[in-house]
């Protein structure tokens, strides 16, 4: 008999992305709010002033697309993976993906991988709509605004598997999309921290998502980026991703 | 590499596993070999600890106390090394839901280097049929087959099986029967949980019987059957209308063959046991009284306790 050996490790973290990604693309769910809800915040914001924002005096596609593709960020990097997570670690798909040869670290890197080909995905869609919008982003804030981008996904991706390692899957599902839903209203990712009132201005500043939201709009604005966001967020994202690794439970 | 004192063909090795959960040993001084091109049953009622103990085979539990040892290595310390050789069919199945059966099994592929042949293996197992229903559409049955082509796909040495065959039509037990026989014959350790005993008595070279995060028995099967707890006196087993005078049928017995130490009873309603120097005249007198009792027998077995009936003296009757 022969021994039998596993494919070379990139092909099976590669593996792993493919099938993490078709697996969201696929889900209608996933879908309405990876895509779907973005786009239609980002038409919304633009083109109608239901909600009064403080531009101040740039116009409203340009400072609004930062925002969105913040949020879109969050929902691909914790909505989306912590509901997925959850519901993969509760069904056993965790445990037996890491009886194959691709084990734990390979499932979490194909993991991390999928959800930057989903975010792919979505910065060429919202893109794609802010131009057609008349969005004007400053191109040289492009490079830190992926700087942000890869940082702010680390700090929720490591929030995403904190929650779904450690509670029910119908939990996650509730809490996921409540703090999602709190995040787009009050966490300063698409409405700056400094236009929100009363306690919620100097709070969500130290969010990671007031300082992802705040991050890219300095960078895509063309103000720069407050030095003070990627502090903050950097910060999040060590000691999210500290918290995960201690307290995620593969059972 | 780590190597203990297994012997060779010894593929698994578990001495005084334990294991507990929130102050209760649900393993509890376990030990357990399973030999190459061999199936080897752990047979148990639920809560025994057969998953547990299977667990800690497979790497996603660690041991309190005791040693694991899969092909001489540890599956914590080198799951890596030992991944690629070991396949495993968990108990809860493990298959995502939202993805199409072959597309599944296609991933698991993937993470091998020479995998088995998945259109082959998808036909021995009868996947074909529901290759693009997604897991979540499934029976009970279609996931159990899935989910051991699954665990068979990379061609392992030692496969673990928990309760293979829970919710199986008969047709699909008889395929995966099949395949674990070809995996025995082609040299692989085959380790399964059952609480079936037919699964056991049909399908295991040896059998250890679990209960209580122990093994209480372990041999093959006709030796099981020949050294339980109520001695190896013949006896005969048949199942008829309840309520039989037991007491004249013993006399009977004992007119014939006075010698023969007959007793017969009743011991659950309408299973009756007889035991004695069983001749072949027992059963023609057996089979008289009965007809003067205008009583047919539906089933009657001679001289062999069935696995069922060790289990049952081995781990008790009642309901737990």
């Amino acid at each position: 008999m022969t021994i039998s050996s596993p494919a070379p490790a990139h092909r099976r973290v590669a593996a792993q992305a493919a099938f993490e990604t078709r697996a969201i693309l696929r889900n209608g769910e996933q879908l309405l709010v990876t895509i779907v809800m973005p786009v239609l915040l980002l038409v919304g914001l633009v083109r109608t002033s239901v909600v009064g924002l403080d531009t101040g005096g740039v116009d409203r596609v340009d400072f609004v697309t930062p925002g969105i593709l913040a949020l879109a960020c969050v929902t691909t990097s914790f909505t989306s993976q912590a509901i997925a997570t959850a519901f993969d670690r509760r069904n056993g798909v965790l445990r037996l993906l890491s009886t194959t040869p691709l084990g734990r670290g390979g499932l979490l890197a194909g993991k991390v991988l999928g959800v930057l080909a989903v975010q792919g995905v979505q910065v060429a869609v919202i893109g794609v709509v802010a131009l057609a919008l008349g969005w004007q982003p400053e191109l040289s804030g492009v490079v830190p605004a992926i700087g942000l981008g890869l940082a702010g996904t680390a700090a929720f991706t490591a929030l995403a598997l904190l929650l779904a390692g450690t509670l029910r899957a119908e939990g996650v599902l509730a809490v996921a999309n409540l703090v999602l839903v709190l995040l787009v209203v009050g966490g300063g990712l698409i409405v700056p921290p400094a236009e929100l009132p009363g306690p919620l201005a100097p709070l969500a500043t130290f969010l990671p998502s007031g300082a992802l939201g705040e991050g890219l709009r300095g960078a895509l604005l063309g103000t720069g980026v407050p030095p003070l966001s990627a502090v903050v967020l950097l910060a999040w994202a060590a000691a999210l991703g500290v918290g995960a690794r201690r307290l995620f439970r593969w059972h | 590499m780590p190597t203990t004192d297994t012997p060779p063909g010894v593929a698994v090795d578990v001495r005084r596993l334990r294991k507990t959960y929130g102050g209760r040993d649900v393993v509890d001084g376990l030990d357990l070999q399973a030999t190459a091109g061999a199936v080897t049953a752990v047979l148990g009622p639920n809560g025994a600890g057969k998953t547990t103990t299977v667990e800690c085979c497979e790497g996603l539990r660690s041991p309190d106390a005791g040693t694991v040892r899969v092909l001489g290595l540890d599956p914590v310390a080198d799951a890596a090394a030992l991944r690629p050789r070991v396949g495993a069919m968990l108990q809860d199945g493990g298959l995502p839901t939202g993805v199409r059966a072959m597309e599944m099994l296609r991933h698991v592929s993937r993470m091998y280097a020479a995998p088995r042949d998945v259109d082959e293996l998808a036909e021995r197992l009868g996947l074909h049929a529901f290759a693009r229903t997604t897991v979540r559409r499934l029976s009970g049955g279609q996931r159990q087959r899935l989910a051991l082509a699954a665990a068979v796909v990379g061609g392992p040495e030692v496969v673990f099986l928990d309760e293979p065959s829970a919710g199986m039509d008969p047709q699909s037990r008889r395929a995966v029967w099949d395949l674990v026989r070809e995996l025995r014959a082609d040299g692989v350790a085959v380790v399964l949980t059952t609480h079936l005993m037919d699964e056991a008595e049909d399908l295991a070279d040896v059998v250890h019987v679990v209960d209580h995060g122990r093994v209480i028995a372990s041999g093959d099967v006709p030796a099981l059957l020949s050294d339980g707890a109520s001695g190896s006196a013949p006896q005969v087993r048949f199942a008829a209308r309840p309520g039989l005078a037991v007491g004249a049928l013993a006399e009977r017995l004992t007119r014939g063959a006075p010698d023969g130490g007959w007793s017969a009873t009743e011991p659950e309603p309408g299973e009756y046991v007889v035991t004695g120097a069983v001749g072949p005249s027992t059963l023609a007198e057996l089979t008289g009284w009965l007809a003067e009792q205008d009583t047919l027998t539906t089933r009657l077995t001679v001289g062999r306790r069935t696995l069922e009936d060790v289990f049952l003296d081995l781990t008790g009757r009642h309901l737990r």
